[in-house]
């Protein structure tokens, strides 16, 4: 008893704990080979065991020495709960469980502030699902069939003029354009949100941009991807394909030494520009990709050494937003002779309505869309304290910001495209929808898609481990090993797959509520069994 | 379903031509009202026909409010229809006690006024006189515009009609185009304001069906002109935005289908215009109409139009004889005032067609 001491860290202080089966265990020792995080491991154990090989029984009492899988006691090295031991196990000898003893939060503090991946474990409260699509056409008017008839899923992505604005002028009794306006791209409104290279491996990025590509070439839905902040391969970039992409910027500036390079090479236009001012998982921080997973490939295209690349907070020289209206979306657009669409994504802030009611009055009438990040948004690397206590619910502030426009008369002009924890219970249709009828253009995913290439975390402090570089489904890792665990095409085509299926959802749902274009603003159509978000929405409360 | 009709025609008609058009079509409608809209008036107001016709509803008190309000706003009376009711007992009418039709002069220093400035003061004076009728609960203002008359009442279109008058033709009451109606709010309240068809500055609109879109067409109406107000049905929003289109915007009358029903995208993309109408869908996506309907609507210069929604779920037909157009929901009222009409000539306009008729009744049929 005297070589443990109280502070000792033991099994028991962690979050998940392994159960093993010897009996089970056929020692083949694929547990251990697949656990990335070194959290079990080979052991001999001393048993005490009775034995009986006769036909009758005749009962030895045996002292042998065996090997056994046993869990690693240690605040570094630990159990995350993904699963892979149980997964690649033949027999069913072994699985993580969670422990609600675990003392872990408090205790890993020894090398400072906890950082890890994933989304929120406090705040995933699911106001979507208090909210019905209530308002359904019962004689008045007839629903329609969502399997006949024809719908018409387009959003638009770009700086949408007035009425009053167009440049019309009559030629032959018609209207002809007489100047050029913003450009505009009507857009399928489910966006692959930004994840970088870097922070997903190359073949998970390359497996949600094949998905993309796909969507668009072989079923005609016009899905578009946003790069994230790290650049793009120069191949994809000087290729057709372009045309599906929007380039980020963030704080960092990480890959645009290439981007602008490469844009005199370019034969098409990028779908767009997104300027990353903040992010739902950790707004007031920059991106940070630790140096773990700064691979000699994301040198290349970052164009910087092997070390932990954290991007600052704020676009360095940019100190208002009537600057950043000015400098960056000016510039943005200017590199692209004006004829591509730029937005921006600002994490949900108590400030959004400030924010977005600042763009919508910029005289150059130049942001292409307002994309608001919430609170139960994905990150590949924060610190633990951002995640779970910092942010804002994403639902009510797009709400927020629809209703400011409306009450300008202004909807519509920046389109609003909302984010964090859209299809965290796994209907990203309903979710999209319920959003929609809220004031929402369309909506931005990017967990549901490492999901569907086989991401295992959640919200309840499961796996959460993209910033160690060592994920097990080789998604957001560099480690060659592990990325070959990741199937492209399979993983391509479960993301295919899924947004069809969301695309005949969509459809189911606007059916009965009688429409066949996108039912942005249609609150009426939304009612809630929460008095106080109904309230808070302005829809009806219902019981 | 509401079921809603229109005559036009080259020779004055009276109102109870219009009732033979829709009492027909009355099981598709409930006979709960009664509502038309006559323009380009003969009889009794043929010798007043550019100064506005003030129509309303109204308690005695109401109507002194309003001559008050008119007297201090130096518009002069010129002349004045109430007509004396039938109270023959047992008549279904919610009525109201006085039914004022007055025509006014302008005052004098709005002469020099130009055309635009003197309908702005035609629409805020009816805007005031409905506020003041309104906040004192006195009656209720349909219409106040030069050749146009408006009638609306709650209860059995028959026993309005003979409330009125109206089966009698003695001269004094007719019109080249009529817009009617013989159902009161269905879904929303019955005010007598939601029954259509609804009014505004020249425009006359009535729309059979449901607009699933009106929470959002009336989030944006309600900012883009002080007369886009009341919201009682949410037919209103289609005449809003024919007026909104029309008056405002100045665009030709093709672009009116473009902004209620846009082309799907994939048709927009192979059309020579793809950049003027994805310019309309997406500067006017809070005006687009999303449900089942049917609208006819009169202009200022009195031609008459009727388009449907773009999955074409709600009827309607044109019939033409040799001085009168008809439009009407069922063709069974068409078959009431015009028998000897040539049916193989009857047109059913299809989802993307807007017929257009003009003064000379020559009906134009064109895809959006």
């Amino acid at each position: 008893m005297e070589a443990v001491k109280t502070q000792d860290i033991s099994v028991n202080d962690l979050a998940w704990k392994i159960e093993y089966h010897a009996d089970r265990c056929t020692m083949c020792g694929s547990c251990v080979a697949s656990c990335s995080f070194k959290a079990i491991k080979v052991e001999t154990q001393a048993q005490s065991i009775v034995v009986s090989t006769d036909s009758q029984p005749k009962p030895e009492h045996r002292h042998v020495a065996r090997p056994i899988i046993k869990q690693v006691a240690s605040l570094t090295d630990f159990c995350r709960g993904c699963g892979m031991c149980e997964k690649v196990c033949p027999n069913n000898a072994i699985h993580p469980v969670r422990n609600p003893d675990s003392r872990k939060t408090l205790l890993s503090k020894d090398a400072g502030p906890i950082k890890r991946g994933g989304r929120t474990n406090l705040n995933a409260q699911r106001t979507l699902d208090s909210i019905i699509v209530g308002r359904i056409s019962q004689m008045t008017d007839p629903s329609l069939d969502a399997a006949r008839h024809t719908f018409d899923i387009r959003s638009p992505f770009g700086r949408v003029l007035s009425a009053k604005e167009l440049p019309f002028q009559m030629k032959d009794g018609k209207m002809v354009m007489a100047t050029k306006t913003p450009p505009v791209n009507w857009i399928y409104p489910l966006i692959f949100s930004d994840m970088s290279i870097g922070a997903l491996s190359t073949r998970a990025w390359e497996a949600v941009a094949l998905a993309c590509a796909y969507l668009n070439e072989k079923c005609g839905l016009p899905v578009r991807m946003s790069s994230g902040e790290g650049g793009m391969p120069v191949k994809l970039m000087e290729s057709d394909y372009l045309k599906y992409f929007i380039l980020q910027i963030a704080s960092g500036h990480f890959g645009w030494n290439r981007i602008v390079k490469a844009i005199p090479h370019m034969v098409t236009d990028p779908a767009g520009v997104l300027i990353k001012i903040g992010q739902g998982a950790k707004p007031g921080d920059g991106g940070l990709l630790p140096a773990a997973k700064v691979a000699e490939h994301v040198q290349a295209i970052r164009g910087v050494p092997k070390a932990t690349l954290s991007s600052p907070p704020n676009h360095q020289g940019l100190y208002s937003i009537e600057e950043s209206v000015q400098k960056m979306h000016l510039s943005l657009n200017a590199a692209f002779g004006f004829r591509v669409p730029v937005a921006i994504k600002c994490a949900a802030s108590a400030t959004s309505v400030s924010v977005y009611n600042n763009l919508l009055r910029d005289p150059y009438k130049i942001c292409g869309g307002f994309f608001i990040d919430g609170i139960q948004g994905g990150t590949g690397a924060a610190n633990e304290v951002s995640l779970d206590h910092t942010g804002h619910p994403v639902v009510s502030k797009i709400r927020d910001c629809y209703l400011a426009a409306v009450k300008q008369g202004l909807q519509g002009q920046i389109p609003l495209y909302g984010g964090g924890g859209i299809g965290m219970t796994g209907n990203a249709a309903a979710d999209a929808f319920k959003m929609m009828c809220l004031g929402a253009n369309g909506v931005f995913v990017g967990k549901v898609l490492i999901q569907l290439l086989g991401c295992v975390g959640n919200e309840q402090g499961r796996c959460n481990s993209c910033n160690t570089g060592k994920c097990p489904m080789g998604i957001c890792t560099q480690d060659p090993r592990l990325v070959k665990r990741l199937d492209i095409d399979k993983g391509a085509q479960k993301i295919v797959d899924y947004v069809l299926a969301f695309d005949a959802e969509l459809k189911k749902l606007m059916a009965p509520i009688g429409n066949s274009s996108i039912p942005v603003g249609r609150s009426d159509a939304l009612v809630s069994t929460d008095k106080a978000i109904a309230d808070k929405l302005g829809i009806q409360y219902v019981c | 379903m509401c079921r809603i009709g229109s005559i036009k025609s080259k020779v004055p008609v009276h109102p109870s031509k219009a009732l033979h058009l829709m009492l027909p079509q009355q099981e598709g409608h409930d006979n709960s009202g009664f509502a038309m809209v006559m323009q380009d008036l003969y009889g009794i107001f043929s010798t007043y026909k550019d100064k506005p016709l003030l129509s309303m509803a109204c308690t005695q008190k109401g109507n002194q409010m309003v001559e008050e309000y008119m007297d201090s706003h130096n518009f002069v009376q010129l002349a004045e229809w109430i007509p004396v009711p039938n109270k023959e007992p047992g008549l279904d009418i919610q009525a109201m006690p006085y039914y004022v039709f007055r025509n006014y002069d302008f005052p004098e220093h709005y002469n020099e006024l130009s055309q635009k400035e003197k309908e702005d003061v035609l629409l805020n004076t009816r805007l005031a006189l409905r506020k003041l009728l309104e906040d004192a609960g006195e009656g209720y203002v349909y219409s106040f515009w030069p050749d146009v008359l408006t009638l609306k009442e709650i209860g059995d279109p028959r026993d309005i009609a003979t409330y009125f008058h109206l089966w009698e033709d003695n001269g004094c009451l007719s019109a080249k185009n009529i817009v009617v109606q013989c159902r009161q709010n269905t879904n929303y309240d019955i005010v007598r304001y939601a029954a259509h068809p609804f009014f505004l500055q020249g425009y006359t609109l009535c729309a059979n069906g449901e607009n699933t879109f009106y929470t959002k067409n009336k989030e944006f109406q309600k900012s883009l002109h002080r007369g886009y107000i009341g919201f009682e049905s949410d037919s209103q929003c289609f005449l809003y935005t024919l007026h909104y289109v029309l008056h405002e915007l100045k665009w030709p009358i093709n672009y009116y289908k473009h902004v209620i029903t846009p082309l799907p995208f994939e048709e927009i993309e192979k059309r020579e215009d793809k950049d003027v109408l994805t310019a309309i869908r997406q500067s006017l996506a809070h005006l687009e109409i999303n449900g089942p309907n049917t609208i006819i609507a009169t202009l200022p210069d009195h031609r008459m139009i009727t388009c449907c929604d773009s999955k074409k779920l709600r009827p309607v037909v044109i019939g033409q004889d040799e001085n009168t157009v008809a439009i009407a929901s069922e063709v069974c009222g068409l078959n009431e005032i015009m028998p000897d009409r040539d049916m193989t000539k009857d047109i059913y306009p299809n989802e993307r067609e807007v017929i257009v008729i003009d003064n000379e009744l020559e009906v134009q049929r064109w895809k959006q």
